[in-house]
């Protein structure tokens, strides 16, 4: 399974063509992208794959017995251990087809876990299991909290962000600490592949998840998933705030492969005219979440945001070899 | 909480489901439906690309899209996306 | 026995035991983490991996709660799994431990019974299995070092059975068996994988309307693991009860399908009976202990005391019947705890062994003796069967 040995190419069509292997009847709130995240995803496959998930609010609405929502085999055993899932699976494959015992010729892994299941309870299992460099695509669908247990923070809320453990207060305005760096750390891993990605570039995040699957070893792609009931975010804007995020810059789109990060089209069209980089202000507003950020009192927290979304952006560039401009 | 129809003894284990969710219809959750101007749709199927619940399909033999109002529950993500704004969201 | 076969005696310590035991029952995967007294299995393990001596995939995980579960993942997707630990390792897997149980992944761990901090100790007892009482798991305790080698082969017989499937816990005490060396006869490679067999898979209606074996293949995709709502949770665990139940002469069955092969067998395979005709007083104990009370019930019986022994092999399932039948007669049982349950009024050994005679039509005197904690020697054990038949903790009844 070498990289990219032939290029993926694919129509519109061929993606609205092919079934579903995410179904219908799930039990996800209505407007909720990280289900439109799942289903363009598994329009990726290549071949015979297995998934397994993390708990989160993903693996509820698609798994309430007796009714499944996945059309290929898949597991869940808990919420830390989307990557160990992963780890015995692709071990139990190898050991039966050295055997002799498996049907297929290859079969693909893919893990699918929330910014909780991944950033912090997942992150041990997560790191330990890219460490030992087995074959699979661990995918971070990131809405930014633990919604299925009622919007908490996680490592992956940005910071001034309000949840329900990090309300907006009188003393204390949201969440104090940045979000953390998971794709940069996964890049430190020294795997073969990890990337970002964002569903309104569904054709990027398509081109991805092949990236992931074709390349040997452990692949991380984060995917960010606005959610509207965490957000507290209108249900029909949140393809519209995927594409936000990434036209503020607040989440670039870039890919590492071996380590060589570069940029995505969609990202690398601002650095090119940075005049298309949006203010942070025209992601921000309209999410709840961020609402307590536009009173006057705050005004240095929405210049914060601003602030740390041009440092990475910055340091992202000098990643990239892309020199900023101003 | 949804009833009980088979008892231990005939259900698999370890809870192996025996449905697919398609059994579960969600079109009654929705209070605006989507409806969708036949003038200004050019088939450019990103809705069905971007629907959260597979509810666009496109349909080759018609060579048109078809929603599935058994399972939109009306978030108006395809309406918002639409590119002519060929989809307005209509009280049910 | 005529078919007993030819067997070859190594020296091996009790954790060296089950190192082999696992080497010739084609183990498809083995994922553990390090721990004292368990370690020398994994490391043993490792040098037939890196020799090249199995096929055997093995997963050197970051944890044991990661060891555990992939060993889950590895045993739904069809292949036979092993791990290994003690202690805080197990505490470590608690979660997961229901989990496997619940996804009814045949999984088979050897643990090294080792005293829970804190205070840390690295020595024998039975703290650490048996704070996993509930968790769904059969748990077979050996007595010696040939029992914990016979026992492993068993266990993926026991686990595996399509009316089992569920996971079975090896238990050897710490240092006293995982690091004694003792003679073990062992069978040929060829024996071992033939009584075990390969894997069989129950087949499952599926999502597609299919009747196909209970693992995941993409030939026949199934959902495992999904959220179970209070409509259907119950009947799950009825389910995982009535596997339980199974297991009780199922354990029989492989004992005595095992001794034709191997000569051994171990009482009934749930409980070992020592002198318990026609005693009076008599001792529960599980594990090695029993090695050294079979000593002291011969020095009693040499004077004149007419003292058994009941050694519980098979913890869970409970051998109810079992023991029922064969304590009822006794006037006294002493039983022997390698481990507190805190504000419990007596060791869970004791519990289970009053709860069994509670339905006796004459119940004898039952007596409790923690015994043993964090490795502390228990010498002149004999004390156990002469004491009085009431004490503080444990009335008589
Ligand atoms: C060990 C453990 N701790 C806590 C929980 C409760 N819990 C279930 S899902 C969840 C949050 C999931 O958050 P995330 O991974 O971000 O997924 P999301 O629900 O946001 O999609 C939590 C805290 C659990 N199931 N297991
Ligand atoms: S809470 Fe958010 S992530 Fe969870 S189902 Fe609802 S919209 Fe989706
Ligand atoms: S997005 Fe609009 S134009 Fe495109 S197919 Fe859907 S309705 Fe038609
Ligand atoms: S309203 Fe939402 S659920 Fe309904 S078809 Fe449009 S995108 Fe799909
Ligand atoms: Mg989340």
């Amino acid at each position: 399974m070498e990289m990219a040995k032939q290029e993926w190419k694919f129509t519109t069509k061929d993606i609205a063509e092919k079934p579903d292997l995410f179904l219908s009847g799930h039990r996800a709130c209505a407007g909720c992208v990280p289900t439109t995240v799942l289903r363009l995803i598994m329009k990726a496959l290549r071949g015979p794959t297995i998934v397994t998930q993390a708990t989160g609010c993903m693996e509820v609405v698609s798994s309430i017995y007796p009714y499944t929502s996945w059309a290929v085999p898949w597991l869940h055993t808990a919420f830390e251990t989307a990557a160990a899932n992963a780890s015995g699976i692709e071990a139990a494959l190898k050991a039966l087809k050295r055997k002799g015992r498996l049907k297929h010729e290859h079969v693909d892994v893919i893990a699918i876990a929330g910014d909780g299941g991944t950033y912090d309870i997942g992150f041990q299992a997560l790191s330990g299991a890219v460490e030992r460099g087995h074959d699979f695509l661990f995918v971070l669908y990131d809405n930014e909290a633990y919604m299925n247990t009622g919007i908490q923070r996680s490592g992956g809320t940005p910071k001034g962000a309000a949840t329900t453990t990090s309300p907006a207060g009188t003393a204390i305005p949201g969440k104090l600490e940045y979000k953390k760096p998971i794709a940069d750390i996964m890049v430190a891993h020294e795997i073969p592949y990890v990337a970002t990605a964002s569903p309104y570039y569904w054709r990027d995040l398509l081109e991805k998840v092949r990236k992931g699957l074709e390349v040997e070893g452990p692949a991380f792609l984060h995917v960010l998933a606005p959610c509207p009931r965490g957000w507290r975010s209108d249900q029909a804007k949140s393809i519209e705030y995927s594409r936000l995020a990434v036209e503020t810059c607040v989440f670039p789109l870039w890919e590492a492969v071996n380590g060589q990060y570069q940029l995505s089209v969609a990202s690398k069209l601002i650095a090119l005219a940075p005049q298309k980089k949006r203010p942070v202000t025209d992601y921000l507003q309209g999410q709840g979440r961020f609402r307590h950020l536009f009173s006057p009192q705050n005004k240095h927290l929405l210049e914060d945001f601003q602030r740390i979304t041009d440092e990475r952006w910055r340091r992202l560039l000098a990643k990239c070899g892309v020199s900023a401009k101003p | 909480m949804s009833a009980r129809e088979k008892s231990w003894k005939e259900i698999a284990p370890a809870g192996v489901c025996s449905r697919t969710s398609t059994t579960f219809l969600t079109g009654d959750w929705k209070t605006y439906m989507p409806v969708r101007d036949l003038e200004k749709c050019t088939r450019c199927l990103l809705c069905v690309l971007f629907c959260p619940d597979g509810a666009i399909h496109w349909k080759q033999e018609k060579s048109d899209i078809e929603f599935d109002y058994n399972f939109c529950k009306g978030c108006g993500i395809c309406a918002n996306e639409c590119p002519t704004k060929a989809i307005t969201m209509k009280v049910e | 026995m005529k078919s007993v076969v030819k067997q070859e005696r190594m020296a091996l310590s009790g954790d060296e035991a089950v190192a082999y035991a696992v080497k010739q029952s084609d183990v498809d995967v083995v994922a553990a983490y390090p721990i004292t007294p368990q370690t020398i299995i994994v490391e043993r393990f490792s040098e037939y991996v890196a020799n090249g001596e199995v096929q055997t995939e093995f997963v050197c995980t970051e944890s044991e709660h990661s060891a555990l579960t992939a060993c889950l993942a590895a045993s739904v997707t069809g292949a036979r799994a092993f791990t290994a630990t003690a202690s805080a390792g197990l505490a470590l897997m608690h979660e997961m431990l229901f989990v496997t149980s619940g996804c009814r992944a045949p999984v088979v761990m050897a643990i090294a019974n080792r005293a829970l901090s804190a205070p840390l100790n690295i020595h024998g007892d039975h703290s650490d299995s048996m704070a996993q009482r509930d968790s769904g798991w059969i748990q077979l305790y050996a007595e010696n070092a040939q029992e914990v080698y016979d026992s492993i082969i068993q266990a993926f017989r026991i686990a595996e059975d399509i009316n089992v499937l569920l996971p079975v816990m090896v238990g050897l005490d710490g240092f006293t068996l995982s690091h004694t060396l003792e003679n073990v006869d062992t069978l040929p490679d060829e024996v071992v994988k033939q009584f075990i067999g390969s894997r069989k898979f129950p087949n499952v209606l599926t999502h597609e309307g299919k009747m196909a074996p209970f693992k995941l293949d993409p030939d026949n995709p199934m959902t495992m693991g999904p959220i179970a709502l209070p409509n259907y949770y119950f009947e799950f665990k009825r389910q995982q009860e009535e596997a339980m139940k199974n297991a009780l002469s199922i354990i029989k069955q492989v004992n005595s399908e095992y001794a034709k092969i191997s000569g051994r067998s171990y009482g009934n395979g749930l409980i070992e009976p020592y002198c318990l005709e026609e005693a009076e007083v008599a001792a529960v104990c599980l594990g090695s202990t029993a090695g050294t009370m079979k000593t002291v019930v011969d020095e009693l019986r040499a004077k004149g005391v007419k003292a058994g022994l009941l050694r519980l092999r098979t913890f869970r399932p409970l051998p109810v019947e079992d023991l029922r039948s064969a304590l009822c007669n006794v006037k006294a049982v002493a039983v022997m705890d390698k481990c507190m349950s805190f504000g419990g009024n007596g060791g869970p050994v004791y519990h289970e062994i009053r709860h069994v005679l509670y339905d006796a039509d004459v119940r004898p005197y039952v007596v409790n003796y923690i015994y043993g904690l964090g490795g502390r020697d228990s010498t002149g054990t004999a004390k156990y069967l002469r004491g009085s038949p009431a004490d503080s903790s444990g009335k008589a009844c």
